[in-house]
């Protein structure tokens, strides 16, 4: 059971995980840049993803995803972990560095504002944008009763 | 320290070069158990975690992944060292010896072997490996006290002295060995040393 401080936590790390590697460079030219070491250097390998039928149904694999993660300690002490999409190890350093410093008393509310705040805006605009164009090619056969749940 | 909660806050970081040092290392673990008694020191660079030595730290490494369990003895079994392994490897932590693959076990909390898993006739490779950690481990050519060891990937008997271990571990030793092909298999370590035991191998106080 998570509490509200790790599901804030993996609402970010997801946010993170999808963030354009352009937004993330453009933080992190602004960003502090506190020292690190590595717990594990960015490694990239494959994740099974697993989905419903139709959201509901029964679990099936769907396919695998292409995954880089790395996690590193700040000097401060906050640990950041990334399990980020594709292939690119700095991706992978940037988002747990930011999911670092999103942690810290310090400067938390900084990153928050200046990198997870614009990032979800720009996400959900991406994901409404895409929604909207699926929406505009729906067919609606009215001579067939809905399916439930459609 | 944090609100958020992470086992790792204190983890230290395992090999500095994963990749080079996990061969390194698994080069010396061949070596060690084609050439009983032979001492192997482990040069890799890494970080074990407080309270293991390196040698140990340094197998379970580079042996153990995820379809393998490790058994922790009890005093090395403290939340940072189980979080290391965990952590580094993706093992599974053994609730009790015979389910483990691996156990890395002090000298002084060595269960019976017979509570390993030692493989079946047709699967003999099934059968736990202990990482043993004893006070000292030294080749003692011609000596009058310590081991004598025999057997295959030994053109002559070997001596040696070993801290930590005594008498009943030798007779338990023989009794594995008359196992064969079933048994287990065995490291010591001490500090940055180590030693193999395989099955085959004959001992003598």
């Amino acid at each position: 059971m998570q509490t509200g401080d790790d599901a804030q936590r993996s609402r970010w790390m997801g946010w993170l995980a999808r963030a354009p590697l352009a937004v993330l460079e453009s933080w992190a030219a602004r960003a502090p840049r506190p020292e690190f070491t590595w717990l594990r250097r960015p490694e990239t390998g494959l994740v099974m993803l697993r989905a419903r039928a139709g959201g509901s149904g029964d679990k099936f694999n769907c396919g695998e995803m292409t995954v880089t993660r790395c996690v590193l300690r700040t000097a401060e002490g906050e640990v950041g972990v990334a399990y980020v999409q594709g292939r690119s190890a700095r991706k992978a350093e940037l988002a747990a560095l930011a999911d670092a410093l999103l942690q810290s008393a310090l400067h938390g509310e900084r990153t928050e504002r200046e990198l997870v705040e614009p990032l979800r805006l720009r996400l959900e605009a991406e994901a409404a944008r895409a929604q909207r164009k699926a929406q505009a090619t729906r067919v609606e056969f009215f001579t067939l009763a809905r399916e439930a749940g459609a | 320290m944090s609100r958020f909660s992470t086992p790792l806050s204190d983890v230290p970081a395992a090999f500095a070069a994963p990749a080079l040092a996990g061969q390194e290392v698994f080069r010396g673990a061949l070596e060690a158990l084609s050439r009983p008694g032979r001492i192997v020191r482990i040069a890799a660079e890494l970080q074990a975690p407080s309270g293991v030595q390196r040698a140990a730290a340094a197998l379970a490494l580079a042996l153990l992944d995820q379809d393998t369990q490790l058994w922790l003895s009890p005093s090395l079994a403290d939340p940072a060292a189980a979080a290391y392994f965990r952590f580094h490897t993706g093992c599974v932590l053994a609730p009790a010896p015979e389910r483990a693959d691996f156990a890395l076990v002090a000298a002084r909390e060595l269960p019976p072997l017979a509570a390993f898993a030692p493989g079946t006739d047709e699967f003999p490779h099934r059968s736990a490996t202990l990482i043993i950690e004893v006070q000292s481990l030294v080749a003692a050519v011609g000596a009058a006290s310590g081991w004598t060891l025999s057997g295959p990937g030994m053109q002559a008997p070997i001596g040696l002295r070993v801290g930590g271990l005594g008498a009943p571990f030798v007779r338990e030793w023989a009794q594995n060995h008359r196992r064969f092909p079933r048994g287990v298999d065995a490291y010591l370590t001490c500090g940055d040393s180590l030693c193999g035991l395989p099955r085959t191998t004959r001992m003598e106080a």
